[in-house]
């Protein structure tokens, strides 16, 4: 209850619809037994007192109550599903906001997976309760009250005769349905394997082909699909198990009506047409008994369901944009004050101080962990600081409006990211409005329009899950030119160009150093080539800023910037003797 | 026409995201494929007679308890006889009895069979596609290969466990009621039958209009859960470019389309239950109306009348599970089209017949005026003739497209050469077992991919007998050891997701240990260590001579160092090798890979 309590904004504006379906079940349950009443009337007054000429009013009676119940079960199950869809529709709406909110933080914990089944399965079971499942729970009592009512009315032995086996249908109903979630919960689960392994290997071919791995991957899917396959047999087994005995007592009643009630009539106890109706009332009173496990089901999943969602929608903010934040445009002077953060108890960064003017780049260098990604991550304030601040424009990133903060911060992360549209879309993805000039425009600078332009539809190439597939290095240059078009004050390149090669990178950095001119840069990567035109070079180890200086001060200095540009520039040697006159002008200079 | 294709392009080009519906919808009835459906499950004779019988018993209580009910109203209720009451009533539970272990082995039969055919279908499925060559992966997104294997053969799951063996079923007990009614009375049987068309009606045009309003939510919804799957994936970057509110109007279009098409579905499918008990309704209002005019004349009683009115009830069950398996079988031509379309593509790779298995090379292999176009087009290799003897270094230096993969592609045999021989030890691989020329080549690519599962599995996959002690030495070997070992749980940390927890490089390193692992002759690196960073690959330079060391191997790189050191350098443009040779014999020329070494040194200095 109080999970729903929790939920209420989402279902109380659509309560008229419930209110509605209510007031349409009731008259349908009601209308549903004057079928066994005028059956009974039938056979009683007209059949037994050939009174034939009533025949005609009861007739029509059945007619006029079967119209009346059509319609009315009509309106019940419609409106309730009406009433249940509405409230998914807000409160989906509601999870994807909350979701497009989320600190990074929070999705460096949760799974793509399990987030994706609260939206789906719980969402669905959720609204399954709304529609239908309060419905059928009134309605299990109203049948109860009104059938055995009218049963008790016309004869209490048979009533009290066909009540005894109930309790044991129920019973079964319950067993059976406890059993049968988890079984399902199986199949689902066997299928969500069988469905990685097959996704698996379709994406791996080139792997599996390359180290004649297809038997093993035929094993693989074979004990997945035989998994599947057990777990619905399982599910069968439990059919199997259960549905027979429902239907057994199901039939076991009509002999007892039969035989009772037989017995009565013949001892002139009950009318003939009562037993006919009563004969008519089981079936009425047996269909939701055997849905009782059902019910209670339904309801306990949606609870849980519930829960789960509101785990999502009460997650706290810990991005909290202030009311009144800077939102004026920035040139892109950046400034970190003895900053330190950690996440999960561990320091990713220790009291680092930089100062970036507009206008220049930082070149970040470090071996993998050493903190390059993090320090980046705290501009367009993805994670918090934990101790020191951030300045961009002399403002601390707390104090700007968020979104005006993220729109001047553009980051190219490591690895690119392509959504389920055109190319054109994809670039244009921070600026939606971007005429088709901008967007070749900053495909040409991001050296991706000549591939785009040989491709059979161009910018309007479907990428994505579905899309063409991309080798790494086009992804990295469809992700910068989107950089690119977003025309930031600051501009983070986090291993952005890693997949291409060294030519093409350098045609990047240099139409880069013409687009961010008078704008701030910072770059994290690994060829020499690409840092050593910074402005300042940064070396980071363990989250602490262990060097600091242009190219030509830190290969005076023995550290990791000259120990790899060492390795890299042996690969020069090999032009015999030719570069060091250059290196050692680099270092004089 | 051609403007209104205009702007529809024009529309796409903006779309904020385009989900193409990659579901079967439905087909006309096509006998050729209903008979190869069917062939499926004669592969299971046994079952699908047994299932048969199991439901003949149901049909058999079916026809004979409303008679019996009939019969009991009449002669022992209305006769007034006790003992006939119990004899009646005991007959009654006896027959209920028997229907008891008749629906239990018809639940059990059905599903065993169902389940069955589903099963070996799938196996034939997969093992099929998995044997297709690179040009039918190569053509296919790996999300409709997906599809095709897990959704279109469950579309056929229902058809199979429900819909076949019932239909019989059904059929008979349809066949048996009328019989019944007839023999029982012939005007009272005419006049019960008129609402018996109704029921036809509703129980196929009506389902099969519910049925396809629901088809329409079904693609919403998975459009709606594409995008969703998508945004969560990528919510970095919608995040880092604050596209929440377009996107939030995106999401809130197709969740209001969702919503709209919901209650449209839900709509007509609302009629279906009033609909099927107001027929119910008019049927029994009809047998009471003509009934009691009989019984007026002597010519009915009431135990007949009742059992007319089970019997009419009874006619619903069949009915409606006929109509279903029709729109089963609608939406089964469908899937099984897509699924039979994939069985009878050829791989384009093939073992020839009674082609040898390849035995213990020593790694000489030779390329002898090759030829090779993709799609009939231009030609990607244009006479490549090459010898590399066991235990060289090749390197092949050029262009993207220049036809570096291509040579790779094709030593591998993912494509055969469509013209010129490519040899290894002396033997035409075209003419040997594929396999067997495989499980000797070790192939290191940009893009590693990582199964879910342990880093000790991911590395086993090099070579699946391989004992823990032989992993991890392989990881040593490769300075993959030490990372490793630093990962919450060693060697048995779980990687998911495609191996998201791991670095690029480190990938990487899980993949050199996969290859020296597998020990081939042959070794082929496609740019291998382009993602890993200096620092690691000066690392990883030991371990990287020690993959190379006395096996044949062909490099693609870019980093001169890993180039230098390669006994032979082939330098590719358009498809052509256009020089070749030592690094300081092509150093002394002033040819391409001169002007190509020169290019990269001036980007460092």
């Amino acid at each position: 209850m109080e999970i729903f309590r929790r939920l209420q904004s989402f279902y109380r504006p659509h309560a008229r619809y419930l209110a509605w379906s209510i007031v349409l079940l009731v008259l349908t349950t009601a209308l549903g037994l004057a079928y066994p009443y005028l059956l009974r009337l039938i056979v009683n007054r007209v059949i037994e007192k050939k009174q034939y000429g009533e025949l005609i009013f009861f007739v029509s009676g059945i007619l006029i109550a079967a119209l009346a119940k059509g319609a009315c079960n009509f309106g019940q199950q419609y409106l309730g599903q009406v009433f249940g869809i509405h409230a998914v529709y807000g409160l989906r709406n509601a999870l994807y906001h909350k979701l497009n909110r989320q600190p990074f933080s929070y999705y460096d914990k949760v799974h793509t997976g399990d987030l994706m089944s609260r939206m789906t399965a719980d969402l669905d079971a959720f609204r399954l309760f709304l529609a239908a499942g309060f419905n059928s729970i009134v309605n299990f009592f109203l049948l109860l009250v009104f059938g055995l009512g009218l049963m008790f009315s016309m004869n209490v032995t048979l009533t009290l005769s066909v009540l005894s086996m109930i309790p044991l249908l129920a019973f079964v109903a319950v067993r059976f349905d406890a059993l049968l979630w988890p079984a399902y919960r199986r199949v689902r689960q066997s299928l969500g394997k069988l469905n990685t392994a097959v996704q698996e290997n379709v994406m791996g071919v080139r792997t599996v082909k390359s180290f004649a791995r297809e038997a093993f991957e035929q094993d693989k899917f074979t004990s997945g699909n035989n998994a599947y396959f057990d777990a619905n047999i399982r599910v069968a087994g439990l059919w199997k198990t259960f549905f027979p005995y429902m239907e057994l007592i199901g039939n076991l009643e009509v002999v007892v009506v039969l035989g009772v009630g037989g017995y009565l009539v013949i001892a002139g106890h009950l009318s003939l047409g009562d037993l006919v109706a009563f004969f008519s009332i089981l079936w009425y009173i047996i269909a939701p008994m055997s849905q009782l496990g059902y019910l209670l089901n339904t309801w306990t999943q949606s609870v849980a369901a519930g829960e789960r969602l509101l785990d999502i929608l009460e997650a706290p903010d810990t991005v909290p944009s202030p009311a009144a934040g800077r939102t004026d445009p920035a040139r892109g002077t950046v400034e970190f004050r003895d900053v330190s953060l950690a996440y999960d108890g561990q320091l990713a960064l220790r009291r680092i101080s930089l100062r970036a003017e507009a206008g220049s780049t930082v070149a970040l260098l470090g071996v993998t962990g050493a903190g390059k990604t993090s320090l980046v991550s705290l501009l367009p304030r993805f994670y918090d600081a934990t101790e020191g601040a951030v300045l961009v424009e002399g403002v601390d990133v707390r104090q700007w409006d968020l979104q005006a903060l993220r729109s001047q911060v553009a980051v190219v992360f490591q690895e690119s990211f392509l959504f389920s549209t055109t190319i054109f879309a994809n670039i244009a993805y921070g600026r939606p409005t971007a005429s088709m000039q901008d967007v070749e425009r900053a495909a040409r600078l991001a050296d991706a329009a000549e591939f785009i332009d040989r491709l059979p539809d161009g910018y309007r190439t479907l990428v994505g899950e579905r899309g063409l597939g991309l080798s790494g290095g086009q992804k990295q240059r469809i992700a910068l030119a989107r950089a690119i078009l977003a025309d930031p004050a600051v501009l983070v390149l986090d291993d952005a160009t890693s997949a291409v090669d060294m030519e093409t990178e350098y045609s990047i950095s240099r139409s880069l150093r013409e687009v961010m001119a008078g704008r701030t840069t910072f770059v994290i990567a690994h060829r020499i080539s690409t840092l050593k035109h910074a402005d300042q070079i940064v070396v980071l180890d363990e989250g602490r800023i262990v060097q600091r200086g242009t190219h030509a001060r830190l290969l005076a200095e023995p550290g990791l910037y000259r120990s790899v540009y060492d390795m890299q520039f042996r690969d020069q040697e090999l032009l015999g003797g030719q570069p060091l006159a250059p290196v050692a002008g680099a270092m004089n200079g | 026409m051609v403007s209104v294709n205009e702007t529809r392009a024009a529309d796409e080009l903006r779309a904020p995201f385009i989900y193409r519906d990659d579901d079967a919808i439905e087909r006309p009835l096509q006998m050729e494929q209903i008979g190869r459906l069917l062939r499926y499950m004669g592969r299971y004779p046994r079952l699908v007679w047994a299932a048969l019988a199991a439901t003949c018993g149901g049909i058999a209580v079916a026809l004979a308890a409303p008679y019996l009910i009939g019969a009991t109203i009449d002669t022992a209720i209305g006769g007034a006889h006790p003992t006939a009451l119990l004899f009646y009533g005991g007959a009654l539970a006896a027959l209920y009895g028997l229907n008891f272990f008749a629906t239990r082995a018809r639940i059990r039969l059905t599903n065993w069979l169902g389940q069955n055919v589903i099963r070996s279908l799938r196996e034939d499925l997969f093992s099929h596609v998995q044997g297709l060559s690179f040009d039918f992966f190569d053509r296919r997104p790996a999300g409709s290969v997906l599809v095709r294997i897990m959704n279109d053969v469950n579309a056929l799951q229902d058809l199979f466990t429900n819909g076949a063996v019932n239909s019989i079923t059904n059929l008979l007990t349809l066949v048996g009621i009328v019989i019944i009614m007839f023999s029982l009375n012939i005007q009272l049987a005419l006049i019960s039958m008129t609402v018996v068309p109704v029921m036809f009606l509703i129980s196929t045009k009506l389902r099969a209009l519910i049925r396809r309003s629901w088809q329409h939510v079904r693609i919403r919804l998975s459009r709606l859960n594409a995008h969703l799957n998508e945004s969560i994936q990528g919510m970095r970057v919608t995040e880092a470019y604050v596209r929440q509110d377009e996107n939030q109007a995106f999401f809130e279009g197709m969740n209001a389309d969702y919503l709209t098409m919901f209650r449209r579905a839900m709509f007509l499918s609302s009629f279906f239950a009033p609909g099927v008990d107001f027929t119910g309704a008019v049927g029994s209002a009809l047998l009471f109306w003509f009934g009691v005019h009989l019984l007026m004349h002597g010519a009915m009683t009431v135990g007949l009348l009742v059992a007319f009115a089970t019997y009419l009830g009874n006619f619903w069950t069949p009915i409606s599970q006929l109509g279903q398996v029709y729109n089963q079988l609608l939406v089964a031509m469908a899937s099984s089209e897509r699924i039979f379309e994939y069985l009878d593509t050829r791989a384009g790779v093939l073992d020839r017949p009674g082609a040898q298995a390849l035995p213990a090379i020593r790694g000489d292999v030779e390329f002898s005026r090759v030829e090779f176009a993709y799609d009939d087009k231009k030609k990607a290799l244009d006479g490549i003739s090459f010898r590399a003897a066991a235990g060289m270094s090749v390197a092949l230096v050029g262009h993207t497209g220049a036809g570096k993969s291509t040579v790779i592609n094709l030593l591998a045999r993912f494509y055969e050469p469509t013209a010129g021989v490519i040899r290894v030890d002396g033997v035409d691989i075209c003419a040997c077992d594929l396999l067997s020329l495989r499980s000797q080549i070790a192939l290191v690519m940009q893009e590693t991919f990582i199964f879910s599962g342990t880093i000790m599995d991911n590395i086993r996959y090099g070579r699946p007998s391989a004992s823990d002690e032989e992993v991890v030495e392989a990881a040593r070997a490769v300075c993959a050891d030490d990372f490793i070992r630093q990962l919450e749980d060693g060697y048995r940390t779980e990687v998911r997701e495609r191996g998201s927890r791991l670095s690029m490089g480190q990938r990487q390193l899980i993949s050199f240990a996969r290859a020296i692992l597998a020990d081939p002759r042959i070794l082929i690196l496609d740019e291998a260590t382009a993602s890993i960073d200096t620092h690691t690959e000066h690392l990883i330079q030991k371990g990287l001579r020690r993959l190379l060391e006395g096996r044949t191997s062909f490099v693609v790189a870019h980093r001169l160092s890993t180039i230098r050191e390669a006994a032979l350098i082939l330098v590719f443009e358009d498809g052509r090798v256009v020089e070749r040779g030592t690094h300081d014999g092509l150093m002394r020329g002033a040819g391409r890979y001169r002007h190509l070494v020169e290019a990269q040194y001036r980007f460092l200095a």
